[in-house]
């Protein structure tokens, strides 16, 4: 049994099985309420699917990207809570369980704030039925989004927890190289270097 | 019935601690700090803090439990800081003790940082006997607390109207050309410097301030009448007294801090003084305060350095005197509080 958490948008939480079926899923679109929702939403989340937390064999993290605070909350769950447990964590771009289940080509967009947008764009599923990422995740200027001739455009507010945890499900089944270790930020922390103190005096 | 065992997770500001006590006993204390990376900024960068306890909490976590030499399916309780602090810093150990919390079907006891301060003196064999009064002073707080009770009763009486004590040092070393962090560079430069060649403003501490903030701090004055002094000899192509400066500013942090905390404990009749956090680290700080208290015939408590700074022994601690006095944990929804007031001991 796999759980799957995601803070790149709202808060989405699932618990799926091997094979990628959905046994629960949570979600509260909220963005700026991460860190006081993840809890109960673990929690019922596990209660829907009838299962003790000893039962999850790999958590799925949603690693962005996505505005950094509430990411991180998410990503520090899903540590911790395979951490908890003992098992591995699955990293996943979130914005892949999206693309998920798509038959045709796809661009995924959601909102980066500071007027800009993170966008990635996918061709048609690989042979194993998974999301073939060509570009992205990257940050572009909001505004109209460039899809190729065939592509639709996908621009969401929330990340499916659901479609998430089977994409964990089916990366662990076939083998493959997992998604990035790290979170997606895409941007560096706000931060200039001081140019030497300032005079107090005229 | 032995002891709880609980497990402590700090990370609000640029400390990732990990902490496990066995009831009043210390088994491990780790702590990773992302200090070097915040010292080309002259502070601490709240995004950088952030990033790095995301990195730094699974292998604390997994020192923590090497040091202490138990297994996480031992562990009876989580606690964790939930303020005040940096929010999205605090984020990082909330969402993180939350879930594991979760994964190991264990109660979550979210705790006030200050508090745990103050707390962390249960692990000394002989704690301080209540009330009493607390000095907390660091680069993000300089706080001053009536101590009644450890789980119940705790009285903010005064705290710092602008910048922190350990920010105040940090400032005044930049201005002097001196890295980050600012205490032991200051205390270094001080080496030889004559305490009394400058007479820096004390804060808030004419009557008529004292009507209003008795026991509050100002630093912020202080570091500007550092820069005037600084300018103005640079201005005369004269070369800085860094020893001097560096000594006069030193004393002049010491005793506006060692000051208060005894006239606190003298108006209120506690004769009984704790001090913490990383500013206590300072020679000079610690040596005035004992110096005072035992002329005031104050009992004066310091706990080990390791335990002064921020870290997560304190708030394991604290949570396993909560759970040991039977109180309640904390619902799953509980927020990071950035404000948190000292009153709330838990959330």
């Amino acid at each position: 049994m796999l759980l799957a958490i995601d803070t790149s948008a709202g808060t989405a939480v699932a618990v799926v099985d091997r094979a990628g079926a959905i046994l629960a899923e949570r979600a509260d679109a909220a963005t700026r309420r991460h860190v006081e929702v993840v809890g109960d939403l673990l929690r019922a989340a596990l209660a829907e699917a009838g299962i003790g937390a000893s039962e999850i064999t790999g958590v799925v993290a949603g690693m962005g990207p996505g505005p950094f605070t509430g990411l991180r909350v998410g990503i520090a769950a899903a540590r911790a809570f395979a951490f908890g447990v003992g098992c591995p964590v699955v990293p996943v771009v979130s914005h892949d369980a999206v693309a998920l289940g798509r038959a045709e080509p796809v661009v995924v967009a959601t909102d980066a704030r500071r007027r800009e947008l993170a966008v990635s764009h996918y061709g048609p599923p690989d042979a194993g039925g998974l999301p073939a990422r060509l570009a992205g995740p990257e940050l572009v200027p909001a505004g109209p989004i460039e899809v190729p001739i065939g592509a639709t455009l996908l621009e969401v507010s929330e990340i499916p927890a659901g479609a998430l945890g089977a994409l964990g499900a089916r990366l662990l089944e076939l083998g493959r190289r997992l998604g990035p270790g790290e979170p997606l930020y895409l941007r560096a922390p706000d931060v200039t270097l001081s140019a030497g103190p300032k005079r107090v005096t005229a | 019935m032995t002891a709880p065992l609980v497990l402590g997770i700090e990370t609000s500001c640029d400390e990732t601690g990990v902490g496990i006590v066995r009831g009043s006993t210390l088994l491990a204390n780790v702590i990773a700090s992302s200090m070097d990376e915040h010292a080309r900024y002259g502070g601490v960068v709240p995004e950088v803090a952030a990033r790095a306890h995301l990195e730094a909490l699974r292998p604390t976590l997994e020192a923590a439990l090497e040091q202490a030499g138990v297994a996480l399916g031992e562990v009876d309780a989580i606690a964790v800081t939930s303020g005040p602090g940096l929010a999205g810093a605090l984020m990082v150990g909330l969402g993180a003790a939350k879930a594991l919390a979760m994964a190991l079907d264990r109660p979550l006891y979210a705790v006030n940082h200050l508090v745990g301060h103050v707390g962390v003196d249960l692990l000394d064999p002989e704690p301080l006997e209540l009330p009493a009064i607390a000095l907390l002073v660091s680069g993000g707080h300089t706080s001053l607390l009536r101590v009644r009770s450890l789980t119940d009763d705790v009285e903010l009486l005064g705290e710092t109207i602008d910048d922190a004590a350990g920010e105040a040092f940090d400032k005044v070393a930049r201005l002097l050309g001196l890295p980050y962090p600012g205490g032991p560079q200051i205390d270094r430069a001080a080496v030889g410097g004559d305490p009394a060649a400058i007479r820096f403003p004390r804060g808030l501490t004419h009557p008529k301030d004292l009507e209003r903030h008795r026991y509050d701090f100002s630093f912020s004055g202080l570091k500007t009448a550092v820069a005037r002094h600084v300018e103005a000899a640079r201005d005369r192509g004269e070369e800085v007294a860094l020893a001097d400066v560096a000594a006069s500013f030193r004393e002049a942090v010491a005793d506006v801090l060692t000051a208060k905390a005894v006239r606190a404990c003298h108006e209120l009749e506690i004769p009984r003084l704790l001090l913490g956090g990383g500013v206590v680290a300072n020679a000079r700080v610690r040596e005035l305060a004992a110096e005072r208290a035992a002329a005031a015939g104050i009992e004066l408590r310091i706990p080990p350095l390791a335990l002064c700074t921020d870290n997560g022994a304190m708030i394991a601690a604290l949570g396993a005197a909560l759970v040991a006095r039977g109180r309640p944990p904390s619902p799953f929804d509980v927020p990071a509080d950035s404000t948190l007031p000292v009153g709330t001991v838990l959330c």
